[in-house]
């Protein structure tokens, strides 16, 4: 009833339902577990460099057994204005997404429940933006930002950031809230809630696994963009992953240190994955595969 | 009762407008500002009209065509690739029907994680990986006896180097879409062929496929219009290098921006870029549109 896109998430609430194993079960399991392997050894490098330091680089290639150094994080964590970055990150991630969602529930609550003059051309309008290449944009946003004054502050970054997201979370939102039975909606009214009322307490509650997948979206462009935010922030605004691609230059990396500063930057969209896995996947798959 | 006419904006209004202003009028004050001729810190009075100077110049220009053609190549290449790679990987491993085996929920998790993390750590990860001195390719190329390569430093090599990361990034994309597909299917049709004699890979080639062929054709387009638009990976892994070999459009047009100062330049060709795209993202409509009138 409330998700667009259930199936492999659906079958997989179940407990107690999984089949019994068979031995031809064994040759599935090594399959996904060499996938497995492909997906999570790069990101594990990452973090196992992170641990070493530069003169270890070379006698541990291959090596997972070596003795670890904090070094790296030490110096990542006190030094070049890390306390900085990362509350400029958390601020435009948390906002942008906050910003983001309350305008794309409100936008989708529209265009799904309202019939009105300019109404599919709003809808196709946000899915044609939804496809704009970010290096479009730089250009004419950094000179646009300039004039306004927006540039080099964290505002700048946060209304861009919302405005991309805005496409796809109207767009996922949209799935969910056509979910809705709209007799529920009426029933509500007639016992007398207001629009506000009605949402808050009948549809918000029903859609909350597509507000969470938009969420995780949302913040992960947020938290994880560095192009844009490149172009639009200076030496005060700049956030984690700014700080992190001026660690790569032509002279040399350091290793150790942009690994430490990356396994950081990659920690809060990991635990997110862990832990709301199944929104993700239906919000990779919404608008797409119907349930 | 009639609800008054301005009521769809109270709730539609307020996203349109950050929409319209920090996303559409960008992209249409680009198309203007590809008829004029101005450098980053000069103030816009000093602006050049120049008419479709600027679009014939950059239509003429190698380079544009040279980041166009690495653009087409890089998308057809890994795109084909995370197809087949991803169906071939759904089909082996779909869901029994409704009955998944146990710790299928965990590797999924697994598989996304390469889609979640940052591309500033999916860039320097594969830098590193490939990295001459250090990187664990060459350690395992030396584990087979292979000779070290310098992978970044050679063109034909930094361009696989591109590919091998993107398709390391988006091949689970493909898959999830198409376990969601295939879990979709209606198993008594299935059941049904094979009572009429079909065999396995008649029922996967016959009946399977064609019946989740629009879910393959809008992940096919997703993933083209997402290839087009790759920028930050490719920054970091080899920031267009060695020479252009690597530099995707949507490079150029950043490098053209920001590193020669060529706003208008840059301009015009993000309108070609914009084009490509947005024929695309058109097609992609037409086949599946999210905002349809009712789920069947």
């Amino acid at each position: 009833m409330n998700a667009p896109a259930l199936p492999p998430s659906a079958a997989l609430r179940r407990p107690g339902r999984y089949r019994t194993f068979q031995p031809a079960d064994l040759l599935h399991y090594a399959v996904l577990l060499l996938l497995a392997l492909f997906c999570v050894l790069p990101i594990a490098v990452m973090f196992t460099t992170s641990f070493k330091l530069q003169s270890q680089l070379f006698s541990t290639g291959l090596n997972f057994f070596f003795v670890p150094t904090l070094e790296n994080y030490r110096e990542v964590l006190f030094g070049d204005n890390f306390d900085r970055y990362l509350v400029n990150s958390l601020i435009v991630g948390v906002s942008a997404t906050a910003i983001t969602l309350v305008l794309g529930c409100m936008a989708a609550y529209g265009l799904v429940r309202l019939r009105f003059r300019g109404r599919r051309a709003i809808g196709y309008a946000t899915l044609l933006l939804r496809t704009v290449p970010l290096a479009v944009l730089a250009v004419p946003v950094f000179m646009i930002w300039s004039q306004a004054g927006l540039a080099n502050s964290l505002a700048g970054l946060v209304l861009l950031y919302v405005a991309v997201n805005l496409p796809f979370t109207i767009w996922l939102l949209y799935g969910f809230i056509q979910q809705v039975p709209v007799e529920l909606e009426e029933a509500a009214a007639i016992d007398g809630c207001g629009p506000v009322e009605v949402f808050w307490r009948v549809v918000l509650p029903l859609i909350r696994p597509g507000l969470a997948a938009a969420a995780i979206f949302t913040f992960r462009i947020a938290w994880n963009e560095f192009i844009l935010a490149l172009v639009l922030t200076d030496r005060a605004t700049r956030t984690l992953p700014v700080a992190a691609s001026l660690y790569v230059t032509d002279i040399g990396v350091d290793w150790g240190k942009v690994m430490a500063l990356g396994s950081l930057i990659a920690i809060p969209p990991l635990i997110f994955t862990f832990l709301a896995a199944r929104q993700i996947i239906t919000g990779l798959t919404a608008g797409a595969v119907k349930g | 009762m009639k609800t008054p006419r301005w009521v769809p904006w109270v709730y539609v209004g307020p996203a349109a407008l950050v929409m319209a202003a920090a996303c559409l009028y960008p992209v249409l004050s680009a198309l203007r500002l590809g008829f004029y001729d101005w450098s980053i810190g000069t103030p816009w009075s000093e602006a050049r009209w120049v008419g479709l100077d600027t679009f014939t110049r950059a239509l003429q220009e190698p380079a544009v065509w040279h980041s166009l053609w690495i653009t087409l190549l890089f998308s057809f290449v890994c795109v084909t690739a995370e197809m087949v790679l991803g169906i071939a990987l759904a089909l082996a491993l779909e869901d029994r029907p409704g009955r998944p085996l146990r710790g299928t929920a965990f590797f999924r998790t697994l598989f996304i994680l390469p889609m979640m993390i940052a591309p500033i750590a999916v860039g320097l990860i594969w830098r590193y990986m490939f990295d001459a001195q250090f990187g664990l390719l060459n350690a395992l190329l030396g584990v087979v006896g292979a000779a070290p390569q310098a992978w970044l430093a050679d063109e034909h090599l930094a361009f696989a180097a591109i590919v091998i990361a993107d398709i390391w990034q988006w091949t689970p994309f493909v898959f999830i879409m198409m376990i969601a597909a295939l879990a979709n299917v209606d198993g008594s049709v299935l059941e049904a062929a094979r009572m009429d004699g079909a065999n396995g890979w008649q029922t996967t080639f016959k009946v399977k496929l064609p019946m989740v062929m629009n879910v393959i054709v809008v992940t096919l387009l997703m993933r083209l219009i997402d290839a087009f638009r790759v920028l930050e990976v490719i920054y970091i892994l080899t920031f267009g290098g060695p020479g252009d070999s690597t530099e995707i459009l949507s490079l150029h047009i950043y490098k053209t921006a920001f590193v020669g100062q060529q706003l208008g330049s840059a301009a015009a060709i993000s309108v070609l870029l914009l084009a490509v795209v947005a024929g695309l993202s058109c097609l992609a409509l037409r086949l599946s549109n999210p905002l349809a009138e009712e789920h069947p």
